[in-house]
């Protein structure tokens, strides 16, 4: 019960710590003082006081676009083990509805996107779905190595097998699988090197173009699901990475949560020292981590 | 019993037209006849089906047919699983062309369009009930050709007229396979009856081959990949609710003829099952990717019945390997798997197919860039279309996540098992879930271009919402995809009753679908879902009290005079994912060449063709028309001639009769005397 309370917690509370960990990274390499750590809090505080326009042309739908995307997301995040723990919610076959809950939110968010009739948040919803289409099944390639491994398809035995039955004979798809979920980790929380979260050019992002309409309450709803994103995502990292870290053994509770912090350090480098790929090499990227995570497989049934 | 009540019932719907047809052409009450026989007929039929699922025995009746050595029809679990969407679609698609294809817009043909309705139906169930070839035959001619008529209702627009000849022609080729497939199994078996075969009487070479006919055969029906080609034409161009049950009910009953056949063939080898999963991926992506392609709304509902067609193949490939390796549990969830998305398939497709016909007729065009906005003047039809978009996609909470579900643990269960299993994984599990993404994709491009943003013509900026008997049959179906979708413990027994139907006669015992997925969490999960949703709305609307939202423009990157056509179209949306798939799809682009600098008006264009359709049927046809050109000497149309040839082939047979090999032996006799 208690860590379930505290899987609660950490979920509703930590996300916006990690992107402004990640923008204090991008300063510190840039030279830069940059923003507090905790500006994310303040903005997304700041958004939900605030008054807000909507475009004329829009109907429920366009509210139904945050909405679901921040229960989605809080239902997919309560399926994910934090650390050693046990995940609040566990069932056979919960991996599927994990990644078919991001999906739900895709459809909503771009939806949005579309209802209001403009052509930038149009592009924006385009490029969304169609690098999901490449991500997804990276992703399904993964759990299949992970449910390989540990003999049960519920998220919480098989993101603990790694490390529980950690083995030589496992390490190589392990690393595999790893790299591919990183690259699918940058691509659904719009990072660098697939999309930028700073840039001023609508025709250039992807994420941030769907939400260009969204404002007040409703666009701090988006800024907050995208971070419980990262967390969610992020911490389906770790549980690969953890088996390689030394301690594997002890890597429990709020030591977990440092790991995240290092997560979102890692992704600022990367970030830092990495240019945006062209939109038309971005595929070229996710076919990469799709491969990443299929080799793991084929070395894990040969 | 039960069996009685399916026969009244298909009774009900052969003759449900027919009053109709008889009266004079001006009376206006023979629709409503029709559309309350078709409802009585389906409340009988589902009454029956419901009988024959809750695995109340099953029951043969055999009767004297002295031409073909005794018929014989019966229900069991299986056949009842089909019925159930068979009399639904069939009982509601009339009520639907009450409103949108009513006698006093369409006296010509509305009263063809009712009596064949009926045909259509009454041939299915009895197909599906058929326990005997020749049976069988009937039902599959019946509805072959009751199909044809339906789907070639507009025969004034020659759009109408050639799909209706190309799906002649494919459900031809699909009988004659048929008709190859009975002679072998009389061949085999020394009867018509379609009875498990038993393990001796067949050899490896026997079932081989009937499975391979049975594949091609009813794989044509059902519209696996390359045997597609018929339907994208036949669905586009017939009426919205022909569509409808063509693609949510007619093509099911090649998945059935599957189904049964398989269930015949117990000891049909492994092999078979990788080719039937093989196929589903195929067909699966393929078909969703082809949908990205087109343009026109039913079109791509009707590829979308291609990729649907996969995802229930492959649910059947791995059964076939689970009862081939002896795992109960693979075919419990693959088994379910497939019968399962075959009745939510006939929910949610229909439902979409309704929907469009919605569209069309508010806004006078099924293509989608001369639409948009519609969810403002159709708000019933648009959430409808929004359920059905969401389920078809396969997302929670509706309906589609949950035969997916299953699919998904079934091949999971073959990767943590034996090395085929493993294989098997490798192939469905990201093919599986590349059809989900790109499912989604296309669903969001037509919600988004047909229902969202503004209306980029002056016919859908002026559309009314249909009438109020359109959006109960949408409703229904509605309630039916969420009901499934939430509450998937309630179809656990019809589908535990199927399977241990088709698992008869193998030594394998079916597995009980509850001990095999924790379905009892779905409703859980949904409600915690709902909770989730109802509380951030709520805190919304806190939020809105303090800060009332203003109305504005579309912000548009600061651009002060929006116009609906800036907005992104259809083409546009999908321009990466077509792009990305070029190998396949090979678009056609027009793209304009703009040279001075005030160059003049032009235009561009993208559309994918169909590709065994264009680019390899009809060339092939041509080439073999060329090839025989001298044949037309022989062939000119004119009585006479034809005449002459009759009377010459007979002339041909008759000299048979002359003992020429008498008179030749007598004749080498004779020189071998002399």
């Amino acid at each position: 019960m208690l860590d379930n309370l505290i899987h609660i917690a950490v979920l509703l509370l930590v996300p916006p710590l990690l992107p402004g960990v990640i923008a204090k990274t991008k300063a510190w390499f840039a030279g830069r003082d940059g923003p507090p750590l905790f500006q994310p809090y303040y903005d997304i505080a700041k958004c939900l006081r605030r008054g807000w326009v909507v475009s004329e042309t829009t109907t429920w739908i366009f509210l139904a676009g945050p909405v679901v995307t921040l229960a989605a997301t809080l239902l997919a995040g309560l399926m994910v083990p934090l650390g050693r723990a046990h995940a609040p919610i566990a069932f056979t076959g919960d991996l599927v509805l994990f990644a078919y809950l991001f999906g739900l939110a895709r459809f909503f968010t771009t939806s949005a996107a579309l209802d209001t009739g403009s052509a930038f948040e149009g592009m924006g919803a385009a490029r969304e779905v169609t690098f999901a289409c490449l991500s997804e099944p990276a992703l399904f390639f993964a759990f299949l190595v992970l449910a390989k491994i540990s003999g049960a398809f519920s998220l919480t035995p098989m993101l603990h097998a790694p490390t529980v039955a950690f083995s030589a004979g496992i390490a190589a798809p392990l690393i595999l699988i790893l790299i591919g979920l990183f690259i699918v980790l940058l691509a659904e929380t719009c990072r660098i090197p697939v999309d930028d979260p700073n840039t001023h050019l609508e025709l250039t992002m992807i994420h941030e173009a769907m939400v260009l309409d969204h404002s007040g309450p409703l666009f701090g709803i988006i800024l907050y699901a995208a971070a419980m994103k990262m967390l969610v995502l992020g911490t389906l990292v770790l549980q690969v990475l953890v088996p390689f870290l030394p301690g594997r053994d002890v890597l429990r509770g709020p030591l977990f949560l440092v790991l995240l912090v290092a997560l979102a350090v890692l992704i600022g480098g990367v970030e830092s020292v990495m240019a945006r790929l062209k939109m038309r090499h971005v595929p070229y990227l996710l076919v990469g981590a799709l491969l990443f995570c299929g080799f793991g497989f084929i070395l894990l049934i040969r | 019993m039960f069996l009685i009540l399916i026969l009244l019932a298909i009774a009900m719907a052969a003759v449900s037209g027919l009053p109709g047809f008889v009266l004079r052409r001006s009376t206006h009450g023979c629709e409503r006849i029709a559309a309350a026989g078709m409802a009585g007929a389906a409340c009988v039929g589902m009454a029956g089906a419901a009988g024959g699922m809750l695995g109340l025995g099953s029951e043969t009746l055999a009767f004297r047919w002295p031409a073909v050595g005794g018929g014989s029809v019966g229900l069991d679990a299986l056949s009842a699983f089909f019925l159930v969407p068979i009399f639904l679609i069939g009982g509601l698609g009339p009520i639907y062309g009450l409103g949108y294809w009513p006698h006093r817009r369409h006296p010509a043909n509305g009263r063809r369009l009712r009596l064949f309705w009926g045909m259509l139906v009454a041939g299915m169930a009895l197909l599906v009930i058929a326990r005997h070839a020749m049976i069988f035959l009937l039902g599959w001619e019946l509805m072959a050709l009751s199909a044809f008529f339906l789907v070639s209702t507009e025969d004034h627009h020659p759009a109408s007229r050639q799909a209706g000849w190309i799906y002649l022609i494919a459900t031809h080729v699909s009988t004659l396979m048929l008709f190859a497939l009975f002679a072998v199994w009389r061949l085999a078996t020394g009867t018509f009856a379609m009875e498990p075969a038993a393990t001796q009487a067949l050899g490896p070479g026997m079932t081989n081959l009937c499975m391979g006919l049975a594949l091609v055969g009813f794989g044509v029906k059902a519209g696996v990949m390359p045997l597609h080609f018929w339907l994208p034409g036949a669905h586009a161009n017939a009426p919205s609710h022909v569509s409808a049950i063509m693609s949510g009910v007619v093509i099911k009953t090649g998945v059935y003829g599957m189904i049964r056949w398989c269930a015949l063939l117990p000891d049909a080898i492994s092999a078979w099952g990788a080719l039937v999963l093989l196929l589903g991926a195929l067909s699966g992506v393929l078909g969703v990717v082809f949908a990205i392609g087109q343009h026109d709304l039913k079109r791509l509902l009707a590829y979308h019945s291609v990729e649907n067609i996969g995802i229930i193949l492959m649910g059947l490939g791995v059964a076939l390997l689970g009862r081939a390796v002896y795992r109960p549990e693979w075919v419990t969830l693959g088994f379910g798997a497939c019968l399962l998305h075959v009745w939510n398939h006939s929910l949610f497709k229909p439902l979409l197919f309704f929907c469009a016909g919605a569209v069309t007729q508010a806004a006078h065009t099924h293509q989608m860039d001369r639409l948009g906005g519609l969810a403002k003047r159709m708000p019933w039809t648009a959430a409808f279309f929004l359920v059905g978009a969401v389920a078809i996609c396969g997302l929670p909470p509706l309906n589609g996540f949950v035969s997916e579900w299953l699919l998904y643990l079934g091949l999971l269960r073959g990767a943590a098992g034996a090395a085929g299993g493993a294989l098997a994984a490798l192939i469905g599990v990201p093919a599986l879930a590349m059809i989900g993404a790109l499912a989604l994709a296309c669903f969001v491009k037509v919600t988004g271009t047909v229902f969202l943003g503004a209306p980029r013509t002056r016919s859908a900026g002026a559309a009314r919402e249909v009438a109020l008997c359109g959006r109960v049959s949408m409703a229904v179906l509605a309630v039916g995809c969420a009901g499934i979708g939430v509450w998937p413990s309630g179809v656990a027994p019809a589908l535990d009753a199927a399977t241990g139907c088709w698992l008869q006669g193998t030594g394998l015992d079916a597995m009980p679908l509850a001990r095999a997925v924790p379905l009892g969490v779905i409703p859980l999960l949904a409600l915690l879902l709902a909770a989730c949703v109802a509380l951030i709305v709520w805190r919304l609307r806190c939020w809105k009290a303090v800060a009332a939202p203003r109305r504005s423009l579309t912000w548009d990157c600061g651009y002060a005079r929006p116009d609906a056509r800036m907005q992104y179209t259809a083409g546009s949306f999908a321009r990466t994912l077509v792009l990305l798939f070029r190998g396949v799809l090979r678009p056609a682009d027009l793209r304009p060449r703009v040279e001075t600098l005030f160059p003049d008006p032009t235009h561009a264009h993208s559309h994918v063709d169909e590709a065994v359709l264009d680019r390899v049927l009809v060339p092939a046809g041509r080439k073999i028309e060329e090839a025989f050109a001298w044949f037309h000497r022989f062939h000119r149309g004119l009585t006479q001639h034809y005449v002459f040839y009759v009377l010459a082939v007979l002339l041909v047979f008759l000299c048979t009769l002359f003992p020429f090999r008498h008179m030749v032996s007598v004749w080498l006799k004779q020189c071998v005397e002399r």
